[in-house]
């Protein structure tokens, strides 16, 4: 296959996205890599905002050396489509923990990829991720885990939510596990679900307009997902972002 | 203060309220009582504006206001407060942050100041203290992993920081032991005994009233006031029961 054809959605990493839109920008910018020293700690963030109606694809390319580890923290927010995707590769004792949030409304297509070997023993993974889509939009994360045949002692989890705030939107999640070793915990979880009629109502009956109420409870979904980055002015960054976004979605 | 006329309202298009009428005066405490099925939680989130409660004939005056022209959030600027039989859930978002937020948007719709960090905050500490609920439930998620008991007592420490005009209380003395009963008995008279405040207490036991006097007694039954008295009405009804009352 010539390098710079065009993906079709016939492509498994491509199923859930908007071959369309990435057409004008084709081909994509190479990725970038980030390769993270042994014993390194390396903190890295995206805050994916593109103009409305454009498309941006943000390939990573990630290795992490023997007892080293990276934290990512991504908000996919902008764009017809917003694609963001790591190739991750662990070594021994190393970690990798990504934490992203998609919120998209209107014919937006959000997505976050992750492939993550753990080519070495003793290494670790965490990826959660938190989606609120509103209007026709979709938004997908595919994520596979693939443990090498001698990975053993591999700990991996990804956590996937969805929230859909009409019944047009659309999530997607697809954790897929490749393990060849065979002592290994690898933990997935995925939920799908709606805002919560009872509470929105309890909210209600104590003064909360409908979108205090709506922005409060989505708000309080996604929290957690920049707790933990390290640098606070990147992290209000990423708040105000997310808090704004939100606030346009209800 | 409230003047219900005749009220009658449809669930999945099964009448419920039949017909109810009820007037409620300021510094007055109105007690309803009557048996499962009699329609009470109905007339609470009815008055409320519950979603699914439709209203199907019949008026609610509330100070000047169709109280039905008003959205739920609406309902609680005006000053009306729904104490909840199964108060909800709310994980993730703090009772504090909760209660500011609610406040500050009924004051704003208002058109009052709102409260900063630190006036709210004295003033949770006030309300909390009150009802003996400690200030650490207050910084944890709304009425997550608290008991019966302690659902109830948040609930009235709810009441008291939005200090509303009318409270309409589902059931709060379910799941309340004696001395918990006293404590959110002791709380309501502080709250709502107030000449220019009024209360419709909803409840299954003459026990609650012990601790809140009320003025004036109804009995609910088959969706609608069968009929009324004064306090001695509640111990009759302890006495004799529902079925006696209700055919006398």
């Amino acid at each position: 296959m010539n390098a710079l054809a065009l993906p079709t959605r016939r492509q498994e990493d491509w199923r859930y996205s908007d071959v369309e839109a990435v057409a004008a920008i084709w081909p994509t910018p190479a990725p970038t890599r980030i390769d993270v020293a042994a014993g390194d700690v390396a903190r890295h963030h995206l805050l994916q905002d593109a103009a409305d109606g454009t498309a941006a694809v943000h390939d990573y390319v990630i290795t992490i050396a023997d007892g080293a580890r990276c934290d990512f923290h991504v908000l996919n927010i902008g764009g017809k489509l917003g694609r963001v995707t790591f190739h991750v590769t662990i070594g021994s004792q190393a970690h990798f923990e990504l934490n992203g949030a998609i919120l998209g409304g209107g014919d937006q297509t959000l997505e976050i990829i992750t492939s993550v070997t753990h080519a070495k023993p003793d290494s670790t993974s965490g990826q959660t991720i938190r989606s609120i889509l509103g209007g026709r939009a979709t938004g997908s994360y595919l994520g596979s885990i693939n443990v090498a045949r001698d990975a053993q002692r591999t700990d991996a989890f990804q956590s996937v939510k969805a929230m859909l705030l009409d019944r047009t939107a659309t999530a997607n999640a697809k954790p897929e596990l490749e393990i060849f070793a065979d002592d290994v915990k690898c933990a997935h979880g995925a939920t799908v679900g709606e805002l919560d009629k009872a509470a929105l109502f309890y909210m209600a009956s104590r003064g909360m307009d409908p979108a205090t109420a709506k922005t409060l409870l989505l708000r309080s979904f996604v929290a957690g997902v920049f707790d933990d980055v390290a640098d606070e002015a990147v992290r209000q960054a990423l708040e105000a972002a997310a808090i704004a976004k939100l606030e346009a979605l209800v | 203060m409230l003047t219900i006329d005749n009220l009658t309202n449809a669930i999945d298009g099964k009448a419920i309220l039949k017909g109810l009428s009820l007037t409620i005066n300021a510094g007055e405490i109105h007690a309803i009582m009557g048996p499962n099925g009699a329609g009470k939680s109905t007339l609470a989130y009815t008055l409320g504006g519950r979603p699914g409660y439709d209203v199907t004939g019949g008026t609610a005056t509330f100070d000047d206001a169709d109280l039905f022209e008003l959205e739920p959030h609406e309902r609680a600027a005006a000053g009306l407060f729904l104490g909840f039989q199964y108060p909800v859930e709310i994980p993730g978002v703090s009772n504090l942050q909760f209660l500011r937020e609610s406040l500050n948007a009924q004051k704003r719709a208002r058109g009052e100041n709102e409260l900063n960090g630190g006036e709210f905050i004295r003033l949770a500490k006030e309300k909390a203290a009150l009802l003996g609920l400690d200030m650490e439930m207050l910084k944890r998620p709304v009425n997550v992993g608290f008991s019966g008991g302690e659902k109830k007592r948040a609930e009235m420490v709810q009441m008291g920081i939005l200090d509303p005009k009318l409270a309409i209380l589902d059931e709060t003395d379910s799941g309340l032991d004696i001395d918990a009963l006293k404590i959110v008995g002791a709380g309501i008279n502080a709250i709502m005994r107030k000449s220019d405040k009024a209360v419709l207490l909803i409840t299954h036991y003459q026990r609650l009233l012990d601790y809140v006097k009320p003025d004036y007694v109804h009995v609910l039954a088959g969706g609608r006031i069968v009929k009324s008295g004064g306090p001695n009405l509640a111990l009759e009804l302890e006495r004799e029961g529902y079925a006696e009352v209700v055919a006398a």
